[in-house]
């Protein structure tokens, strides 16, 4: 399943009126072959939380056209899942009805719902806490239980905003490297939303820079690195420098 | 010392005589749980409905705020002309009562419901009926709770009031302190509020049951 974005536009027209409309989004345009990983890097304010809100249907846009294999679809499409950079999870239900809550609205039994949720308690390491409330979770295990909430839909696209943001580096490199474990055994095309650099470019097949105000591509860098990939060597430096530089430019101009 | 001996005499021998303490008790109990369970099947759904429509809000808003200010007991001669005196018009007055605190605390319940759980819900393919009764009711419970609390203490609190008038049982804890008052026992009246008290105190410590047993999640 082939995912092609062609100029999309979003506009917010703001309460004040002498202001105008602000442009979040600009001409952007892009493609994701099937089980593909991409990342869009940019600053803080770039649009790129409105571009994945857009692409999961929280939000529509002003123009522009999102298709599916080449059939274009209305903004309310199912075919995406979303990983919140807060989680998001529901603090009323334990590990297990966190998991299952897609499948509950989907009218999944309850034995059905259970046995399901349990094989992603399982493979997601969260064994032994699948009757605990989010709260007594630590950051990374709470991120783990909203990824496999968003897996168990079997969405075709997983957006990611952020998802590793309020994490401290160490459970960041160790949930990088079971994203990419999990991704590799699946076919599912990731797009995921970053500011860090190195995490960007450990992660991804194209990283996209995101030029800010309005939020436009402005930097495409195809990541031809085998994985997994050696943080410390010169290729993957190039990459980091290349990204850097465009980033810098960015906060010059602002 | 008088207060025991006053609960004594009107758990054995009743006010007026024969009308026994428990009884008194159970038709309050009565009256207060009819107004109450009243109020909370039409202010948590209204509640859930305003919190989530701020349009709906927004119109209905003043209206609330036209009503809420009228003390329940200035409506008891409108309740007396329109449900007669007895259970109706109490129950109408203790409804009034416990409606306000319910429906506002179920409002601000729901506008505390973080919106990002209502996004999370959607992008998992949840429909406004399961954002209703999945994201929205759940995250507003602990509010809802103490709008039942405060609610339930002023039901009660409005009940003697309520017995003041709106009784032609001979029966209820209101009643039987207007008898002491006729009578000229205060013993028996302190007795009396000491009663109310204790069961309004029991009546909260119950719903502190529940609300700790389905909100395990907040510890």
């Amino acid at each position: 399943m082939s995912l092609d974005v062609q100029k999309l536009h979003k506009e917010f027209s703001g309460d004040d009126p002498q202001n105008g409309s602000t442009v979040a989004l600009q001409d952007i345009s892009f493609s994701a072959a099937k089980g593909s990983f991409i990342s869009f890097i940019g600053p803080s304010g770039c649009g790129k939380t409105t571009m994945l809100r857009i692409l999961s249907g929280l939000e529509t846009a002003t123009s522009g056209t999102v298709s599916i294999n080449g059939v274009a679809v209305s903004s309310q499409w199912k075919y995406a899942g979303y990983v919140f950079q807060e989680y998001a999870l529901f603090p009323w239900r334990t590990v297990i009805d966190n998991i299952a809550f897609g499948l509950d609205v989907r009218g999944v039994s309850r034995k059905e719902r259970k046995e399901r949720a349990m094989e992603f308690v399982e493979k997601f390491g969260l064994a032994g806490f699948e009757d605990k409330y989010p709260a007594a979770l630590s950051g990374g295990m709470q991120q783990r239980v909203a990824i496999a909430r968003t897996l168990i839909n079997d969405p075709e696209i997983v957006l990611m905003d952020e998802p590793f943001g309020a994490l401290d580096s160490q459970t960041r490199s160790l949930m990088q490297q079971f994203l990419l474990d999990v991704w590799q055994q699946s076919d599912k095309t990731v797009l995921f939303i970053t500011h860090n650099i190195d995490e960007a470019v450990y992660l991804s097949q194209t990283v996209y820079g995101i030029s800010s105000r309005p939020g436009t591509i402005g930097l495409t860098v195809p990541i031809d690195m085998p994985y997994p990939r050696d943080v410390t060597s010169d290729a993957f430096n190039n990459y980091r420098r290349e990204i850097l530089n465009f980033l810098d430019s960015q906060h010059r101009r602002t | 010392m008088e207060i025991f001996t006053g609960i004594r005499d009107l758990v054995l021998q009743g006010l007026p005589r024969g009308n026994t303490l428990v009884l008194h008790i159970l038709y309050s109990l009565l009256r207060v749980a009819c107004g109450f369970l009243l109020a909370v099947v039409t202010a948590v759904p209204l509640g859930i409905i305003l919190g989530w429509s701020k349009s709906l809000r927004e119109t209905v808003a003043p209206v609330v705020e036209l009503f809420r200010p009228i003390p329940p007991l200035a409506w008891i001669p409108i309740a007396i002309l329109w449900f007669g005196i007895g259970l109706k018009s109490a129950a109408f007055i203790i409804f009034l009562g416990c409606f306000f605190p319910i429906l506002l605390s179920t409002i601000s319940g729901v506008l505390s419901v973080e919106r990002i759980l209502v996004d999370a819900a959607r992008t998992l393919g949840a429909d406004d009926r399961d954002v209703f009764v999945k994201v929205l009711i759940p995250g507003a419970t602990p509010s809802i709770y103490t709008g039942l609390r405060i609610g339930l203490g002023i039901g009660w609190m409005t009940l003697v009031a309520a017995e003041f008038t709106g009784v032609k049982s001979g029966y209820g804890l209101g009643y039987m302190i207007m008898t002491a008052r006729d009578i000229q026992r205060p013993d028996l009246v302190v007795a009396g509020m000491a009663v109310i008290g204790l069961t309004g105190f029991l009546l909260d410590v119950l719903i502190r049951f529940f609300e700790n047993r389905s909100l395990a999640w907040r510890k």
